[in-house]
């Protein structure tokens, strides 16, 4: 036997786990699902709820799995009687204090204290209710907190701490007072909250969810006044299809286009084009930044979560961003201009709808100059992958039936990889290296700004030129990078940030999976996974190619950077205070 | 019984941030510092308000919520001012079965003031205290230096008058 495994018996059954994993890991081994509630592997590790407790022979008292280390010749046992009373009576005690209004919560059917409790066959709650009456805060543009439905898990917390660095909330109080919230209780929108929504999709309750506005949509679509377009972005394809019990990583871009035309919408925008725009106006914005050596590293701006950062945190590098928009902004700039010139529409009667793997675009939406055609938002409703769910749902669409339909034209696949981590970056390389040189890259395959690694650096030549390349995903790495580069550690020509860890695939507006599946399956990898291979298996990859951007521009916008480009597709940024004190 | 933020206007002056600043400074890079500090604070301004602890979330890298959370756990720590008069309620197990519970609460009621807080005028703060070994006087309450022992509910409004004045 090798030495860094231990032999242990769980369940009377022998198993060889490796030294210093925890009994949930080494269960887990040998095919038993404990269950857990607090639990996210190296993230919250706190052995807090004891839903996992498990027997231990010899010991005194349970012990929690998700914590408690193996060593030889351990017996564990994780189902019996006193187990299960255990675990009954803890979940008694979380529902006792829990506001149970399943039916009508946007997270009903996909709660994971309500799986438990069905799970554990929970019939009764021994102890009474005293919390009754919601306790909401909504300050947020994204994000309805409601603590009434809060277990204490410390999910939200260790996320916006560790992966996100902002840590704006966190446990306050102490016993039967302590609550998740902001200091000193002040709304989220007081405090340096950049709505990136990881909180939500870490919360196993429907304590934390996106502000819905989905109706808004509905609203809109049965207005016969009103021409409603909706854009897709890139990674939403390779996501929806969890939503209807597909696995993760399956790419449902046929029927999520047959699914929005169902719903009634106008027309049915593949916001990959924008993606290709942005390629077309971030490209020579490099390349004259590089010439000029000026304002570099430039940093990306699709990642609205990020921007907000670096407005509140480090407003230092905001003259290094992009000017450009993001996709979904140019998405409506494009469609409130172009769009409506050619369909002779008045752009005061066109919705333009985005669906989104993001939370913070519900808050880029009423950013400042962000309105191609005065007096009218770029955007109107921005809706995040699971309220589209919710939507093909309520209409009664049978998605899994539906027959594969494409958008009106196909887009590149560079804009396509936007939906992962260094994707950006990906396919401005592919169109810079031709820009520069006048001839298209030896291979379209940038690997090294590939894969779920938080920061990830690379070198190309580029007409001669060595252009240092970074890409970060998750704030915690883009802090990283970024302090790197303040202490003159790192230098950079060229960098993209994602707020997300892994990038869009991985966003807060994402459908929510389980902490167990969550714990076993990494679903930046799974989901980046579909993204690559649609790429690959493309005969369009790379922007300057896709011809309606051709056609943009020669119908309408004349060149990249010109005039008439920035005034509908560029923005700008400015220095915003943390807190909002009075 | 959370801790409630002030209402109360802050009034720090340099002297005081510059002593906050050194203390910070010293204790900073040390293990288990946040304490110390925060500990050190609020012997420099008496309370720890959002201010101060603004103040030492930026320097110490932390974020506002994280030293919030330690303030709002640990009740030596507080967010409010003293007042001028420091009205304490004994909540020791003598004073408390005599009746404390109802001393605390008339005098919640007279001044307007949960325990823990502080007048908006700055004159009375309320706390709820251990015992203070004046069980023979129970139910007992002290204000600023006077022991008022043996009170009955309907003697609070009259006791706190005086010191109205």
């Amino acid at each position: 036997m090798a030495l860094d495994t231990v032999k242990l018996k769980i369940n009377g059954r022998e198993v060889d786990a490796p030294k210093g994993s925890t009994i949930l890991e080494a269960a887990r081994l040998a095919g038993i699902q404990i269950p857990t509630l607090c639990y996210m592997r190296n993230l919250n590790e706190i052995g807090a709820c004891r839903i996992c407790v498990v027997e231990i022979k010899g010991a005194r008292n349970n012990v929690a799995a998700c914590a408690y280390p193996v060593s030889e010749g351990m017996e564990v046992f994780t189902n019996t009687d006193n187990i299960v009373k255990s675990r009954k009576a803890t979940l008694e005690l979380i529902l006792s204090n829990h506001r149970m209004d399943c039916l009508t919560c946007l997270r009903n059917t996909n709660c994971e204290l309500q799986k438990l409790a069905a799970d554990f066959g929970i019939q009764h709650v021994r102890y009474s209710t005293d919390k009754t009456d919601p306790e909401i805060e909504a300050s947020e543009m994204h994000l309805v907190r409601d603590n009434s439905k809060c277990i204490l898990c410390r999910r939200c917390v260790a996320v916006c701490k560790k992966n996100q660095v902002v840590a704006v909330i966190g446990p306050n109080d102490r016993g039967y007072e302590t609550h998740i919230s902001c200091a000193f209780d002040r709304n989220l929108a007081e405090v340096p909250c950049v709505s990136d929504g990881q909180c939500m999709v870490a919360c196993p309750t429907g304590a934390l969810t996106e502000k819905d506005d989905t109706e808004k949509v509905w609203k809109a679509l049965g207005d016969p006044s009103k021409h409603v377009v909706v854009g897709v972005a890139p990674s939403i394809r390779v996501t929806l299809g969890e939503c209807f019990g597909n696995p993760i990583g399956t790419n449902v871009e046929g029927k999520m286009v047959a699914a929005l035309y169902r719903l009634g919408f106008d027309n049915v925008f593949d916001i990959n084009h924008t993606a290709d725009l942005t390629i077309m106006e971030e490209g020579p914005e490099f390349l004259k930044r590089l010439e000029k050596g000026e304002r570099l590293p430039m940093i990306t701006s699709c990642s609205p979560a990020w921007i907000r950062f670096c407005e509140k945190f480090y407003p230092d590098f905001i003259p290094n961003l992009s000017t450009c928009k993001s996709p979904q902004q140019m998405f409506g700039a494009v469609t409130k201009t172009m769009y409506a010139k050619d369909k002779g529409i008045d752009p005061k009667d066109i919705v333009t709808v985005s669906i989104m793997p993001c939370t913070a675009k519900k808050f880029e939406i009423h950013r400042e100059n962000q309105q191609a055609v005065d007096g009218l938002d770029d955007v109107d409703v921005a809706l995040t992958t699971r309220e589209l769910a919710r939507m093909i749902s309520r209409a009664g669409i049978m998605f899994n039936e539906l027959p594969e339909e494409s958008f009106n034209e196909t887009a590149s696949t560079a804009g396509l990889i936007f939906g992962t981590t260094g994707g950006v970056m990906e396919a401005a390389l592919r169109t810079v290296c031709e820009l520069a040189t006048g001839q298209s890259p030896k291979s379209l395959d940038f690997l090294e700004v590939r894969g779920i690694g938080g920061i990830k650096e690379a070198e190309y030549d580029i007409g001669g030129k060595t252009v240092r390349c970074a890409t970060a995903s998750g704030l915690a790495n883009v802090k990283k990078l970024l302090d790197m580069i303040k202490r003159g550690e790192k230098e950079y020509d060229f960098i993209e940030m994602m707020a997300c860890p892994g990038g869009c695939v991985n966003g807060g507006g994402q459908p929510i999976q389980p902490a167990s599946v969550r714990n076993n399956v990494d679903l930046r990898k799974e989901r980046a996974e579909a993204i690559y291979v649609a790429d690959k298996r493309s005969n369009m990859r790379k922007s300057h190619v896709n011809p309606f951007i051709k056609r943009l521009y020669d119908e309408y916008f004349d060149a990249p950077g010109s005039e008439k480009a920035h005034k509908a597709l560029h923005t700008s940024y400015k220095a915003q205070p943390r807190y909002k004190l009075d | 019984m959370p801790n409630q933020k002030t209402k109360i206007p802050f009034k720090g002056t340099p002297e005081q941030e510059k002593k906050l600043r050194e203390v910070i400074e010293k204790h900073k890079d040390g293990k288990g510092s946040t304490m110390i500090i925060l500990q050190e604070a609020q012997g420099i301004y008496g309370y720890l308000p959002e201010e101060v602890q603004l103040i030492i979330a930026e320097s110490m890298d932390m974020s506002l919520s994280e030293v919030y959370g330690v303030v709002s756990f640990y009740s030596q720590f507080s967010l409010n001012p003293k007042g001028e008069h420091v009205v304490a309620v004994c909540m020791g197990t003598a004073c408390y079965v005599k009746g404390a519970g109802d001393i605390l609460e008339r005098i919640e009621k007279k001044l307007n003031c949960k325990a823990g807080e502080v007048t908006p005028d700055g004159k009375f703060s309320v706390d709820a205290v251990r015992c203070i070994g004046a069980c023979g006087l129970a139910p007992v309450i002290t204000i600023g230096d006077n022991v008022h022992g043996r009170l009955e509910a309907d003697q609070v409004d009259g006791i706190l008058e005086q010191y109205m004045k």
